[in-house]
């Protein structure tokens, strides 16, 4: 494909994924989580794998995001590191 | 010079792939807030995958679905002209076990939760050298 | 101590940079990885199976084996979530919040006391509970049905287009769960009961490895569909097909279970009562 999108795509992808890591507040930690997870999927349907890129949208940012959030409404927010 | 660029430049891909891995091996390692050690587990699953899918790619190739197929017609299928549908598969399976796992080790921070009312794990270790 | 950790990291992230010297350049027809099983894969499958989607045809049949251990691997961690969380006895929480109806008051009651039995004015909400929106009611009572089609067309759709019997399942539970959010979460256990969504994953599970017995009755090896063709009365080309379709709906039902129950146990921490 155009290789100016998948670089984009790319470096969006990696910002995601060290904010996702980096914030103090663990529920903008699980949505930074859920954009890294569709940022993937737009890249493997890039890269002309569609049955994983369908399966990587509904699960990952979907339920995944879904799950992670339940599990911070039941445990605290805030974290120190 | 010019052939470490050309070097470089024909493995970027590649590089980029596992720095990524190494921002999630990181997040697992070195924090300390148990949340963050998933999200950095699905990190690196997820780069892994992008890393395997990326080895099938191949230049001019289309989607690995057959047109025409399901009439009969038997027109020669030329295997160079389909993306290799075999590491789909296994990250299809590699996929579904991350969610697995993901549900699993949620379910166990809960419980960790309700017994150490922390989720920082010096904290944790303190309280346990405690008892 | 954060040093060696560092460390480590940039060891192992060097030491994978060295081994990608050695690969082949990006996107070549030449590779070893698509050398050998592949082309065989992808000349074959229309005149063996007739499944136009070649990743469903090695998923579900060339590779049906592994794929009937995944599905137990998703069995078992809906399981495991329950094992985990489940809380049975039934101990009141500290303190409940209900609603009575005919003035819309909210009333706290602390432990041990509760509304005067059998009076129809009291409903119980969460404790976070937010008052009617009527946007949330109506988006979600829209989307919730047609995502539902959707996910159906998804697994039967799967031989065509991409998609299956695992994606499908996840649309569908997404579905429930998109019900249990907007409304409440005990107004959820009206459509998919506890017992329901655990029956429902032993179903999927039976009915995968019912087809691979199924066609070891007729003297083949297990999960060989050709053997089918003599209970279906097609050729045995089409019968891999069928039976094909007849183990993405297995998965797609043990899946949709699955995350149902992991929603439901993580959401409410076990207790079933109150949810996000």
């Amino acid at each position: 494909m155009i290789w100016q999108i998948e670089l984009i795509v790319l470096l969006i992808v990696l910002i995601c994924g060290i904010g996702a890591i980096m914030v103090k507040d663990l529920l903008g930690a699980a949505i930074l989580f859920g954009a890294y997870s569709f940022m993937m999927c737009l890249l493997w349907a890039i890269m002309g794998a569609v049955d994983v890129a369908f399966t990587e949208a509904s699960v990952g940012a979907g339920v995944s995001t879904v799950l992670f959030v339940a599990a911070v409404f039941r445990t605290s927010r805030r974290t120190k590191d | 010079m010019n052939e470490l660029i050309s070097i470089v430049l024909s493995k970027l891909n590649y590089w980029v792939y596992i720095a990524l891995m190494m921002v999630g091996l990181y997040a697992m390692i070195a924090k300390n807030n148990l949340v963050k050690k998933i999200i950095g587990m699905n990190i690196l699953q997820t780069a892994v995958i992008l890393f395997f899918i990326s080895i099938g790619a191949k230049t001019n190739a289309t989607i690995p679905i057959i047109m025409h197929g399901h009439a009969g017609e038997s027109h020669a299928v030329h295997a160079a002209d389909f993306i290799n549908p075999l590491p789909h598969v296994l990250m299809l399976t590699a996929i579904v076990v991350a969610v697995s796992t993901l549900g699993v080790a949620l379910a166990l921070v809960i419980k960790l939760y309700q017994q150490y009312q922390t989720l920082e794990e010096d904290e944790i270790l303190e309280q346990l050298g405690d008892e | 101590m954060k040093i060696l950790k560092i460390v480590t990291v940039l060891l192992f992230g060097g030491l994978l940079i060295y081994f990608t010297l050695d690969f082949p350049p990006w996107g070549d027809p030449q590779a070893p990885a698509s050398m050998h099983v592949s082309p065989r894969y992808i000349e074959r499958t229309i005149e063996e199976t007739s499944v136009p989607n070649i990743v469903t045809a090695v998923l579900a049949d060339y590779r049906g084996y592994d794929t009937m251990f995944e599905t137990i691997v998703i069995f078992t961690a809906g399981i495991a979530s329950i094992l985990l969380l489940r809380v049975l006895k039934r101990t009141k929480s500290e303190r409940q919040m209900y609603r009575h109806v005919p003035t819309g008051l909210t009333l706290r009651i602390e432990k041990g006391f509760g509304p005067p039995p059998g009076s129809k004015d009291f409903e119980r909400i969460d404790l976070m509970w937010v008052p009617y929106d009527l946007i949330v009611k109506t988006g979600s009572r829209l989307i919730v049905p047609f995502s539902q089609i959707f996910a159906l067309y998804v697994i039967a759709h799967g031989h065509h287009s991409p998609g299956g019997g695992f994606q499908g399942g996840v649309i569908l539970g997404a579905s429930i769960i998109l019900f249990a959010i907007s409304n409440n979460l005990r107004s959820s256990f009206t459509l998919i009961s506890e017992k329901l969504a655990v029956l429902l994953c032993g179903l999927g599970v039976i009915l995968y490895a019912g087809t691979g017995a199924l066609c070891m009755f007729f003297g083949s090896n297990f999960l060989d569909y050709g053997a089918l063709s003599h209970i279906l009365g097609v050729d045995p080309v089409t019968a891999r097909s069928h039976g094909i379709l007849m183990v993405e709906i297995g998965v797609g039902i043990c899946v949709m279970a699955v995350m149902v129950l992991l929603y439901y146990n993580l959401a409410s921490a076990g207790r079933h009562d109150e949810g996000l």
